[in-house]
């Protein structure tokens, strides 16, 4: 079966296209790209008007299966992703239990066999059971098929247990993405530090719980001489030490999630449980240092971080409520909101962040349009507006930052691997 | 003005005119507890429910009589023996409470924020009787009432706070409501009991206690809530009380007539002597008094807003 896409402004900034292509997809590569094919068979796609781009490779997804079920399966979430323009994900490895072996990737792996709607790579864990005191058996993690190791939600606490993990991920082939948070300085905060955390009296988490944690990481990866891939980058400090990192040489990558350059502490006035994450939305100026980190390519991927929670988990006192917040359903469309309406990042920008990177930094062959690679393509109506409400979410948790938003930009055909896995 | 808010919060939402009303509305309220017959009509046939899930005598107790001198029948929930043990959740709890055609909640609650998502998922009224750290609305308003009937005016006026203002929805009600009116508010405290960008409320920051009593025409000293302490940074009691404790050696070189207040129950010793506590500069029982009235005021106001907006939705 064959699919032809006619007519669209096709994006692949690998390749410096940008120009109104057609785009013929056979089996599950993508055959070729030139003006004014013609192909009898195919199935025609008229993309007049619309961008078509690479599906995005999102690099921060929980899928809470196995384990939470009851807040998102890999079936709802990839769904989810689909209608979103996300062709594929990077799965955290915070499940009950923890993707900490072998067993429980091959267990992972049957479920996305069954139920995925697009692809689903797996991260495992840094250290056994998240805890921060045992390495997983690294080696053994990447001969599952992982693609990454995190040990997501937690930072490992020891110099010593992270060095030695960074140098063993980088003889087994596999990047270390640390979510880099001292847990003894950000303690029991559930907001950003500053005027709105006293005047709300809640507990405040400090750009310094992050940014130092950032730069310690980064010196980790310096002395392995690995790579090292920071995850959801929030603050205005943390932009300039990846920055500083870079210059020297540091094989450094980062990512921030669309609330970060959309939304301020300010969202958090009303006690409203779905603008609570970890990291917390921050003050304008970091949300300043976001964009200009966007914009001159120090953040080199944005990823949702998405993060399902049942409403009993959110509609409850706001100490109480869990963090994170879901977000396949809306990154491009935030992006195409904050960042390309805005003037911050143009469509190949945009295509960069979204798929590009995350692809370079994974080792995808995906994120492109080229004769060869994936079929994995999204066309896209730019300018097509869109209310956020719970109805029209369909991720099994509707906690989105987003909600009643208008939106630019709306997904018309999600292409994965050939197939129309969405079609609005 | 007319009030218009089914709910109150806290008084950072709160106007000037709508302080100056609540406070008006309290001192016409005010002498009907010097009657002999301590009643008036004006909530009769409504209930308030107090819905309390942190120990407290003195706020329940004094939103009680509130509530009976207005003819309002008055409910006391214990959580410790309601449903919210059974682990139903706080909106759960009020819905049902909504259903039993309840009026006006009046709640404490040991969350910040917690009347906020209350009054948001609710018709009937919220009255906040203090939440976490965020505010404790009415305490400050009797605060406030105490020092305008006391000094005649709260504009101008030079007030201190001090104690721990970190942990004190007392000192935020305050903070709010004073800087509204116009009173120069100075917060004096150690510095690990001042919470980040607390000066952008207007108010100043000191932790030189001599200094600040010299200038004050009145002064706010908080509870040292010792047993609320988690894991934060506190000073050592007696130390404390060395360095900011309120003492007749203290206030010997302060304004002759300065207001002292505190919202009770005291730490003697800790926070202020029993000197003092007990001395001619002390309206401590007078805000107990005065808490009444401006309580009556409050679940008056909130209720005629109800009624306003029912009326016109008919």
């Amino acid at each position: 079966m064959s699919i032809l896409i006619k007519g669209g402004r096709v994006i692949d900034p690998e390749n410096k296209i940008d120009a109104k292509l057609d785009i013929l997809v056979e089996g599950n590569k993508i055959s070729k790209v030139a003006k004014n094919i013609q192909a009898q068979e195919a199935t025609i796609i008229d993309a007049d008007n619309k961008i078509v781009a690479p599906g995005i490779i999102d690099m921060h997804v929980h899928l809470r299966q196995p384990g939470r079920e009851d807040k998102e399966t890999v079936a709802t979430a990839t769904l989810a992703a689909a209608k979103g323009g996300v062709t594929t994900v990077l799965a955290m490895p915070n499940t009950q239990p923890a993707m900490d072996c072998p067993e429980g990737v091959r267990l992972l792996q049957e479920i996305i066999k069954k139920d995925a709607k697009v692809n689903v790579l797996i991260c495992g864990t840094i250290t056994k059971g998240r805890l921060g005191e045992e390495l997983s058996d690294i080696a053994a993690l990447k001969k599952s098929g992982v693609y990454a190791i995190s040990d997501d939600g937690c930072s490992v606490d020891s110099d010593e247990l992270m060095l030695e993990a960074l140098k063993k991920a980088k003889q087994a082939g596999l990047l270390t993405i640390c979510h880099s948070e001292d847990k003894k300085l950000s303690g029991k905060g559930v907001i950003n530090l500053g005027f709105n955390s006293t005047r709300l009296g809640l507990r405040g988490i400090s750009n310094e719980s992050e940014y130092k944690r950032v730069r310690r990481d980064i010196e980790l990866a310096k002395k392995a001489a690995s790579a090292v891939h920071i995850a959801h980058v929030s603050c205005r400090e943390s932009v300039e030490i990846i920055a500083q990192a870079k210059k020297t040489g540091i094989k450094v990558t980062c990512e921030t999630a669309p609330h970060y350059f959309t939304l301020t502490e300010d969202a958090l006035l009303g006690y409203d449980t779905n603008m609570k994450m970890n990291p917390p939305l921050r003050s304008k100026k970091d949300l300043m240092a976001i964009k200009q980190g966007l914009k001159d390519g120090t953040i080199d991927v944005i990823a949702s971080d998405h993060a399902p929670h049942t409403e009993n988990e959110k509609d409850i006192e706001f100490e109480r409520a869990e963090f994170g917040v879901v977000g396949l359903e809306t990154e491009l469309s935030a992006g195409i909101n904050e960042l390309l309406a805005k003037g911050v990042l143009d469509w190949p920008g945009l295509v960069e962040k979204y798929c590009l990177n995350p692809a370079k930094i994974l080792g995808l062959e995906a994120g492109r349009l080229a004769k060869g690679t994936p079929a994995d393509i999204i066309i896209v109506s730019d300018q097509e507006p869109w209310v956020v409400d719970k109805q029209n979410l369909v991720s099994k948790s509707k906690n989105s930052a987003f909600l009643g938003y208008s939106l630019k930009g709306a997904v018309d055909y999600t292409i994965c691997k050939g197939q129309v896995v969405y079609k609005r | 003005m007319a009030w218009t808010k089914k709910d109150l919060l806290g008084l950072e939402y709160l106007s000037p005119e709508e302080i100056e009303l609540i406070l008006d509305t309290a001192e016409s309220f005010k002498e009907v507890s010097t009657r002999e017959i301590k009643k008036v009509p004006a909530l009769r046939g409504k209930t308030a429910v107090n819905l309390f899930y942190e120990p407290s005598t003195r706020t329940r107790v004094s939103f009680e009589v509130a509530a009976k001198r207005l003819s309002a029948d008055v409910i006391n929930i214990a959580t410790e023996t309601s449903s919210v043990r059974k682990g139903e959740t706080l909106i759960d709890t009020g819905k049902n409470i909504q259903a039993l055609k309840a009026d006006i909640i009046i709640m404490r609650h040991n969350y910040s924020g917690a009347a906020n998502m209350l009054a948001r998922a609710l018709d009937i009224s919220v009255v906040n009787a203090g939440d976490g750290w965020h505010e404790h609305p009415t305490q400050a308003l009797l605060d406030i009432f105490t020092l305008k009937e006391k000094l005649g005016k709260i504009k101008g006026l030079n007030v201190a706070i001090v104690g721990d203002i970190a942990h004190s929805r007392v000192a935020r009600s305050n903070i709010w409501g004073l800087t509204k009116l116009g009173a120069n508010v100075t917060l004096c405290a150690p510095e690990m009991l001042l919470p980040v960008g607390i000066e952008l409320t207007g108010a100043k920051t000191s932790s030189n206690i001599d200094e600040v009593l010299k200038k004050a025409d009145a002064v706010n000293v908080l509870r040292m809530q010792f047993e609320r302490d988690e894991g934060t940074a506190f000073p050592e009691q007696l130390d404390y009380f060395k360095k900011f404790g309120i003492t007749e050696e203290r206030l010997a070189k302060a304004k002759k007539d300065v207001v002292v207040m505190h919202p009770g129950p005291i730490n003697r010793g800790i926070e202020m002597s029993s000197e003092v506590a007990d001395g001619k500069n002390s309206v401590i029982l007078e805000q107990v008094t005065n808490g009444i009235a401006v309580r009556m005021a409050v679940l008056f106001l909130v209720s005629q807003a109800r009624e306003a907006k029912n009326e016109h939705i008919d």
